[in-house]
């Protein structure tokens, strides 16, 4: 892991929307779409849309840091459905939200930022530890396992606190 | 209503309503007119069944039912083909106390997603809590309505308390065009709508970009626009389209505000046949199945115009509605659609039915449609779905290729 500060100090990203719990978690990372639906194998907790980026991976407990939320309504009945069976993602961040996944986070009571100044998904390292607070509408990236190289520079620029 | 004073079950509406104005800054909220719940138990499970129950079993009497005309979008199966879907009996079971819980809730039990079809199109300016993503781009576009995305829960909250968070597409501000498109090409068949459809919410890309289209000749149709709209909410979670000259916000492109922009994508027939080439990937065929949206009373006619003299080898699948079942059974349509071995399903629709396991069941994978919405869904359900005319899914039916 390497050190996760910036000349701005800690890599830190705040949101405009955010709801749910603070919670600590590996990043899963894609710029892709997303929806309970189309993407998701819920019995197995794995990505199963084949073209996925994420595709096979379990997302049962990882902080899914995607690009949009994608396709239908059934999303907000879902996200509450999968925490039943404790087989959901730990919180969400996208770039861009629709209704209906803000609305399955109510629902579900599923933690989530959405609406940053970069691109998350560039911004954010795969399987990096994160730390969300919707109280204050950051993430906050505690764990590096790769460089995060330009994006952190933009963020330091940017939104970084 | 928010301290209780209206009883618990309008107060938990009301509290989830203002999490998630909150969510997306709502000043206030709108008062709506009809609320359209999707709540098929696939989606719900036993966890969100057992939520509506207790919801319905809160004592409450007329303050713990919906306040406004509530109706559902299709449920997980038609009771009369369970068996012949091979749907297992909990699925039935659970999809009946849903069933019971809504109605003990005030819900009317429509179980459609053309209710601007087949139960009351919206009219301009009118404020909706619609579910659905058909629907509700069907609702702000074609009709000129307002209605954001609603899941099931926020739908069903919308009917209790009879108002939605202001925000989205409530708002005239978020009803402007932010994304110019040109197209070249106009369809002629539902697939080829449905397929430009989903080309244009890929480009749009996300809920909050509302895409005006220049180019289309003549007056598309309601099935046309149907199969337009509900592909381009699938592919692109697009929730209003303005066609320049054809839907009622913009009759010129000013109107809203798209001579600002820059024509940022050209689309032409080849853009429209490239999406369909993705999904040729085989052209052996398990499955023949037309829905999602339900069909209309025109499209099952022409379905059984194709179906005449026919014997298919390879099971053929037509969803409609609850409206418009009767009405087929009435003309001899469902009668010829079943002579050539075909099912006509009511009141359900396919990806909303237990999918997967229909597809185990079944040993159903290769997948023929002419929904680009039902291909983009069903590659996560396993399937290899393939988007096609309608009249090469029937062909297909009859000779287990898709030609």
């Amino acid at each position: 892991m390497k050190p996760t500060t910036t000349s701005a100090g800690p890599l830190t990203f705040t949101a405009r929307h955010a709801i749910g719990n603070a919670v600590r978690g590996t990043a899963l990372v894609a710029r892709d779409g997303f929806s309970a639906r189309y993407d998701l194998d819920r019995l197995a907790g794995t990505f199963s849309r084949p073209a996925h980026k994420l595709a096979g991976q379990s997302y049962v407990g990882r902080v899914l840091v995607l690009d949009t939320a994608k396709g239908g309504v059934a999303s907000a009945w879902m996200l509450r459905e999968m925490a039943s069976r404790g087989v959901v993602p730990l919180a969400i961040v996208f770039n861009t939200v629709n209704p209906i996944l803000a609305q399955g986070a109510a629902f579900g009571e599923v933690t989530m930022l959405a609406g940053f100044d970069v691109d998350i998904t560039a911004c954010i390292p795969h399987l990096a530890t994160v730390e969300i607070d919707p109280a204050t509408r950051s993430l906050r990236v505690i764990d590096l396992p790769v460089d995060v190289s330009d994006c952190s520079k933009g963020d330091a620029r940017g939104s970084a606190t | 209503m928010r301290a209780g004073g209206m009883g618990r079950v309008r107060q938990l509406a009301i509290e989830h309503q203002i999490k998630v104005g909150d969510f997306f800054g709502a000043d206030d909220f709108v008062p709506v007119t009809q609320a359209h719940i999707m709540a098929d138990t696939e989606s719900l499970g036993e966890s969100g069944v057992a939520w509506l129950e207790a919801l319905a079993d809160s004592g409450e009497g007329a303050r713990g039912r919906v306040c406004i005309p509530t109706i559902t979008d299709p449920r997980g199966t038609d009771f009369a083909k369970a068996l012949v879907l091979k749907q297992q009996r909990w699925m039935v079971s659970l999809e009946q106390r849903a069933i019971d819980a809504l109605v003990r809730l005030g819900v009317s039990m429509t179980d459609t997603c053309i209710n601007y079809q087949t139960i009351q199109a919206p009219t301009r300016g009118e404020h909706l809590a619609f579910g659905d993503t058909g629907v509700v781009i069907y609702s702000n576009a074609v009709c000129g309505a307002r209605s954001n995305f609603e899941g099931g829960p926020s739908a069903l909250s919308a009917g209790l308390t009879g108002r939605t968070p202001r925000y989205g597409y409530h708002l005239d501000v978020q009803r402007r065009a932010t994304l110019r498109i040109q197209v070249d090409s106009t369809p002629s068949t539902l697939n080829d709508w449905g397929a430009l459809g989903g080309v244009i919410g890929r480009l749009a890309g996300n809920y909050w970009s509302v895409p005006v289209v220049e180019g289309l000749e003549g007056a598309p149709g309601s099935d046309a626009l149907k199969h337009f709209g509900a592909a381009m909410a699938s592919f692109g979670s697009t929730a209003l389209f303005h066609l320049v000259g054809i839907t009622p916000e913009a009759q010129r492109l000013q109107d809203v505000g798209g001579e600002q922009l820059p024509v940022a994508h050209r689309v032409g027939r080849e853009d429209i046949a490239a999406l369909q080439r993705a999904y040729a990937v085989t052209d052996e065929v398990d499955v023949v199945v037309f829905s999602a949206p339900q069909l209309s009373l025109y499209e099952l006619r022409a379905i059984a115009d194709l179906c005449d003299g026919r014997r298919f080898i390879k099971p053929m699948l037509a969803v409609t509605s609850p409206q418009v079942k009767p009405d087929a059974d009435r003309f001899g349509i469902t009668a010829r659609i079943e002579a050539a071995g075909g099912q006509v399903l009511s009141g359900m629709c396919f990806y909303q039915s237990y999918a997967r396991e229909m597809a185990e069941a079944n040993g159903w994978k290769r997948l023929a449609t002419n929904s680009a919405k039902l291909v983009n869904i069903l590659g996560g359900y396993g399937y290899v779905p393939m988007l096609a005319s309608m009249e090469r899914c029937i062909d297909a039916a009859s000779t287990g290729r898709l030609a």
